[in-house]
């Protein structure tokens, strides 16, 4: 219940529902909870409904961030 | 296409993050970390991110998993909404198999012939009660503030085109009362975890945003960073707790920037304001009544309350196990493996405390991974 996978949206439908694809599974989620949902968004999926998009620029800033953050090339002993 | 999952799990990063967590944890002092989160609980245990983190640094587990925080008498009640003969009870799996008062549950209810459905989603449910007409569909509803919204937008649904068989039973339950009320424990309670930094849910802080932490550092002067579920993401939340430890400082950060804002989805909280109003008092599994944790149908909203349509009997008194450490473990206070009836008396299969019912739980975690490295430990030893 508590598990929560992000998705890409791949197509919008009517009545507050898209098609959200990952690792090619396919499944219907209701995206009502998200300002102005777009395709080919990232989205967060928690039981059936879309509560955040994932924003791609930021999720490349935390990677550069935390790579920068790492001990360069050491293994802890 | 971008695969952000795969990186946020790579191995050689996260070896490296460990290395600067442990080159910066100084070793004169103790650094004792609560995830609040059944989804960190579980990753943590996964990854055998504690085995990464060096002696001085300890993840307690928090009271963050829905499943085993509801009480006893919630149960009993949704068992006896299910045994009436007109009703579909609809919940998340995890739920079936918490235990009850008198240690049966929705699973054993079933088996004695109740209408108890696994759903995936509150729309399941909605869309069940308009397929099956002659029936009450009642789903109980059981979850943080991330399954809320889903059952405010159904309810919503079902008040706007009149679905009159269906009704919720809510169960839905606030993060912030809860960590308050660890925080909240007096000084010279037993109970009282001492803690140096949280680890804040991101899924919750997408819908209600990383401000609503905000008053832990001010009133409590507890760091809090608020962390996705990834090895990397918990990681890097790890460091950022202990540089905000070792630098003497409390704030909130958003490590989960890439999905949770300061003010979260406005969206789902006027949802949520629309259908929901605060309980005075909610029982939580381990932790007793907690002032102001849980929510409740609006009184518009009466003819979808399973509460409002058949009031719960009376509570029967719970009889907990006198050996089951899960109060001490959702507190923080001690880990699954010092529990006399981990793995012995308490399994998945036959759980005894909350803690072992989902597999979010400290125990199943602890149960599902912990086991094949104490394994492997002692083959080492």
């Amino acid at each position: 219940m508590c598990l929560a996978i992000p998705m890409r949206l791949v197509e919008l439908l009517p009545q507050g529902m898209a098609l959200a694809e990952h690792d090619g599974v396919r499944k219907e989620v209701s995206v009502v909870l998200l300002k102005e949902p777009a395709l080919d968004d990232y989205v967060i999926i928690h039981v059936g409904f879309a509560l955040s998009k994932v924003d791609p620029r930021e999720a490349r800033a935390t990677l550069d961030l935390l790579t920068e953050m790492a001990a360069p090339g050491t293994r802890p002993a | 296409m971008m695969r952000f999952v795969d990186k946020f799990r790579d191995r050689d990063l996260a070896r490296r993050l460990a290395y600067t967590i442990a080159a910066e944890a100084r070793p004169e002092q103790t650094y004792t970390l609560m995830e609040f989160c059944g989804g960190h609980t579980h990753a943590i245990a996964r990854y055998a991110i504690q085995e990464m983190l060096p002696p001085v640094l300890r993840m307690a587990h928090g009271p963050g998993c829905p499943v085993c925080v509801l009480p006893a008498a919630r149960v009993d009640a949704a068992i006896a909404i299910a045994m009436q003969t007109d009703v579909t009870l609809c919940t998340y799996g995890d739920v079936l198999r918490i235990p009850g008062c008198r240690h049966d549950s929705l699973l054993t209810a079933k088996a004695a012939g109740a209408d108890v459905r696994i759903v995936y989603s509150p729309a399941d449910a909605l869309a069940l009660a308009q397929a099956l007409p002659g029936r009450r569909v009642v789903f109980f509803a059981v979850g943080f503030e991330t399954t809320t919204p889903p059952t405010a937008v159904v309810l919503l649904d079902a008040r706007q085109h009149g679905i009159s068989n269906f009704a919720v039973f809510c169960n839905h339950v606030l993060t912030p009362p809860a960590i308050a009320a660890i925080f909240d424990t007096p000084e010279d309670d037993r109970s009282r975890p001492c803690l140096d930094g949280v680890l804040g849910p991101a899924h919750v802080s997408t819908v209600i945003g990383s401000d609503a932490f905000a008053r832990f550092p001010r009133d409590y002067a507890m760091p809090v960073v608020v962390s996705g579920f990834e090895p990397l993401d918990i990681l890097q939340s790890i460091l950022m707790l202990v540089r905000q430890i070792n630098r003497g400082s409390a704030e909130i950060e958003n490590q989960f920037s890439r999905g949770v804002t300061a003010e979260g989805n406005r969206i789902a909280i006027d949802l949520m304001a629309q259908t929901f109003e605060t309980r005075e008092t909610f029982e939580w599994r381990g932790l007793g009544f907690l002032p102001r944790s849980a929510l409740r149908l609006r009184p518009e909203f009466a003819a979808w309350d399973a509460e409002k349509i058949s009031p719960p009997p009376p509570a029967a008194a719970e009889e907990p196990h006198t050996a089951c450490a899960c109060a001490e473990i959702l507190r923080g206070r001690a880990n699954p493996a010092d529990c006399r009836l981990f793995g012995a008396a308490c399994t998945p299969d036959t759980p005894v405390g909350a803690c072992m019912v989902s597999s979010e739980g400290a125990c199943a975690a602890e149960w599902a991974y912990g086991r094949a490295r104490r394994a492997n430990e002692k083959e080492r030893a």
